[in-house]
């Protein structure tokens, strides 16, 4: 991490930005106070894979888009199946989709125990990271670390591995788990989702400067629980449309200063999706237990302060082990791991809460069903304006903090989205200038 | 893990580089959870900036690269972290021969660029995505995509202790024998990779009735045509075989030839009529 300031100290430049995934920096430009530029940068290299999707065949866009991202590959993986799926005419039997779900409980639980403690928690604590703050409060790094690992162990089960799942294929899986092998792992979940609740009880109690969005919060909402690896979509402005009008609803432009995309919703901008945006929009859908730590540490039916959204990610990291242990606790043996996806020419639409919000791809194939053509919406590219907007805020309210300060605050301020560069290019490099 | 450095004196100091990538093979090392405490305690995590604001300057003791080369800045850049690098280790598909990003190898770029993005122009990328060791020497190269984590360990623990790792080179196929795995090419037919493929992983897709899809790279003496051939007559359609030749290791010399040599004698634009393998 670089602070470059140029005399006068009119600009500030964060050269790259850390505990982020993927490689972005940011540039703010002020005056009086004001705001007049602030570019998240995403020089993180684009790799193309919408243009070497096309000839490939429609049973692999699992396995390839996985790759888009180490931390969240099960979103990626989800959503290209309910895609694929779709353009085929299939629809998975119920339990394939619990498994489905349970794989992607332990995508949450790793991506968020990841964020909360290693991430984001040392803003709050004040540490440069979390091998920092393990010096000082090793019962809470440890604890972080262990509530991740229940979640790589749940993804090693089902998926037979964290990062990049190998057991994924279109219509469902290679091989199902057992309940045998599914109740060893119960314990592990039960023990976890107690740590979890303790963690919302932590994590409530950092300090949070004051913040209100004012934008449009976007997010699934399916026909039953929480939304994770499906549904329609759903706004705080009340629009509700289906997933195959994705692309009716949101834009893509290719702005200058990023190598990813930035996403207009009805053509307006911003707009958030993720943690705030699903609580906001489902409270109601979560579990007992994760709708009464929310009310006990006072969060209320709604959020729309982007620096307690390490609060919600704790409600959801208990949700998320509460729904492992209820689809775990239900599971039967004896489900066909997949059902087959005869190929048919069309075009298919599927969205997926990834941790950091939905993620929507859509395939056109052919009669035997080579993909020719494929267009993937990843969430930080859609958050990518709502960040640069919260930047702008904030340097507007702190203009009175050092440079020093405000940058940290502002990379703060990014890292409250849990921002996926490598995703969204299709991120940062922090520049201020004062004048 | 047992590490053997004098950490009295002075700790070695590790530096996380990242190229083109998805990330997953650094979040390797922070998925290491029951090592990664005692890990710090034996190393200095000098530069890691997915975990850590802190820098300390170079130069290192150990650098593990990931990502490959795609852009002019970054051929640049390694030139400069192999310079400030005592031992350089890359780590994963991508560092080691392009990663799925090499597709583009094969591909036009400019069509690739215009495809994804309204407006190429502002964009800075090499037509084609190549491995660190294309560019400056490289210590080791540690397979998988993504890498094994016990793996990894061992490759820390050896560049620390200054010996050679005992990372193995054969095949998929031992690993399938060490793990009582039965053979799903021969007892059910299904295509696998396994033969030709490195071994790292533990045999995990065949554990799951899964042919293996070569994320680990070519073993050492890969006869790619020859299990081409058998492929073939397990069911596979030319198209097929070209594509499970050039996934994550595609521009890897052997995969590379292999998949080159079907193109040959069937274009990729031509459709199969049958599900296979994926």
């Amino acid at each position: 991490m670089s602070h470059k300031l140029t005399d006068g100290g009119q600009v500030m430049h964060v050269g790259t930005l850390s505990r982020v995934e993927g490689e972005g920096a940011m540039h703010i430009e002020y005056s009086g106070g004001r705001a007049t530029k602030v570019e998240l940068r995403i020089y993180e290299p684009p790799r193309f894979y919408e243009a070497f999707l096309r000839g490939r065949a429609w049973t692999e866009p699992p396995d390839i888009t996985a790759r888009i991202c180490g931390i969240c590959p099960v979103a990626y993986q989800m959503s290209s199946c309910g895609a694929i799926e779709d353009a085929c005419g299939v629809t998975v039997p119920e339990a394939i989709g619990l498994m489905r779900r349970l794989l992607y409980c332990g995508e949450w639980i790793e991506s968020h125990a990841l964020h909360i403690f290693l991430l984001h928690a040392p803003d709050f604590l004040g540490y440069d990271g979390a091998i920092e703050m393990a010096a000082d409060h090793p019962t809470v790094v440890e604890r972080g670390l262990r509530l991740k690992k229940a979640g790589n162990d749940l993804m090693d089960l089902v998926g037979g591995r964290s990062v990049h799942p190998i057991n994924v294929r279109i219509g469902g899986f290679y091989k199902m788990p057992s309940v045998a092998e599914l109740r060893r792992i119960r314990p592990v979940l039960e023990r976890a989702r107690d740590e979890a609740i303790e963690t919302v009880r932590l994590v409530a109690g950092f300090d949070f400067p004051e913040m209100e969005q004012p934008y449009e919060y976007l997010s699934l909402r399916p026909a039953a629980g929480y939304p994770i690896e499906s549904g329609s979509v759903v706004t705080t402005a009340g629009k509700a449309f289906a997933v195959q009008d994705f692309t009716a609803h949101i834009q893509e432009q290719h702005v200058e200063w990023s190598n990813a995309l930035h996403a207009t919703l009805d053509g307006e901008s911003p707009y958030v999706v993720g943690p705030l945006a699903r609580y906001t929009l489902n409270f109601d859908r979560l579990s007992p237990i994760a709708q009464d730590i929310a009310r006990e540490v006072g969060l209320g039916t709604t959020c729309r302060n982007p620096f307690r959204s390490i609060i919600v990610r704790a409600v959801e990291l208990v949700y998320a082990y509460d729904e492992a242990i209820r689809i775990i606790d239900g599971w039967r043996d004896g489900v066909a791991p997949a059902v087959p996806v005869p190929p048919r020419a069309g075009e298919g639409f599927g969205a997926s809460e990834a941790p950091r919000g939905v993620l929507f791809h859509r395939y056109v194939l052919d009669p035997a069903g080579i993909i020719t053509d494929a267009q993937i919406v990843p969430p930080t590219s859609q958050n990518q304006p709502s960040i640069e907007a919260d930047l702008r805020t904030m340097v507007q309210t702190w203009s009175d903090l050092d440079d020093h300060a405000l940058s940290h605050r502002c990379e703060h301020a990014i890292r409250n989205y849990d921002p996926c560069i490598s995703c969204a290019t299709h991120f940062l490099d922090l520049t201020v200038k004062r004048s | 893990m047992t590490i053997a450095y004098d950490h009295h004196l002075t700790r070695p100091k590790l530096a996380v580089w990242k190229f083109a990538s998805c990330d997953g093979c650094q979040l390797t090392l922070l998925n290491c959870e029951d090592e990664l405490i005692p890990l710090a305690g034996e190393v200095q995590i000098a530069y890691f900036p997915e975990a850590t604001r802190s820098v300390v300057e170079g130069p290192y003791d150990v650098s593990l690269v990931e990502g490959s080369v795609t852009t002019p800045e970054e051929m640049e850049r390694i030139q400069r972290i192999r310079e400030m690098s005592r031992r350089l280790i890359t780590i994963g598909a991508c560092a080691t021969s392009g990663g799925i990003q090499a597709l583009r190898n094969f591909g036009d770029i400019a069509e690739f660029r215009s495809i994804v993005y309204a407006h190429p122009e502002y964009l800075s990328t090499l037509s084609r995505s190549t491995p660190i060791s294309a560019h400056v020497s490289v210590d080791f190269e540690l397979r998988g995509c993504p890498i094994n984590k016990h793996q990894l360990l061992e490759v820390l623990a050896a560049a620390i202790q200054g010996r050679a790792p005992r990372i193995p080179s054969y095949s998929v196929c031992v690993e399938c024998k060490h793990r009582g795995t039965v053979c799903v090419a021969v007892a059910n037919g299904t295509p696998c990779l396994g033969p030709v493929t490195q071994a790292g992983c533990g045999a995990l897709c065949p554990a799951f009735d899964r042919g293996c899809y070569g994320c680990f790279g070519p073993q050492d003496t890969p006869n790619t045509s020859s299990l081409a051939d058998r492929l073939l007559s397990l069911g596979m359609r030319q198209g097929e075989v070209l594509r499970i030749y050039r996934t994550f290791n595609a521009a890897s010399e052997p995969f590379r030839r292999e998949s080159e040599r079907h193109e040959k004698v069937w274009p990729p634009t031509t459709s199969d009529d049958e599900p296979g393998m994926s």
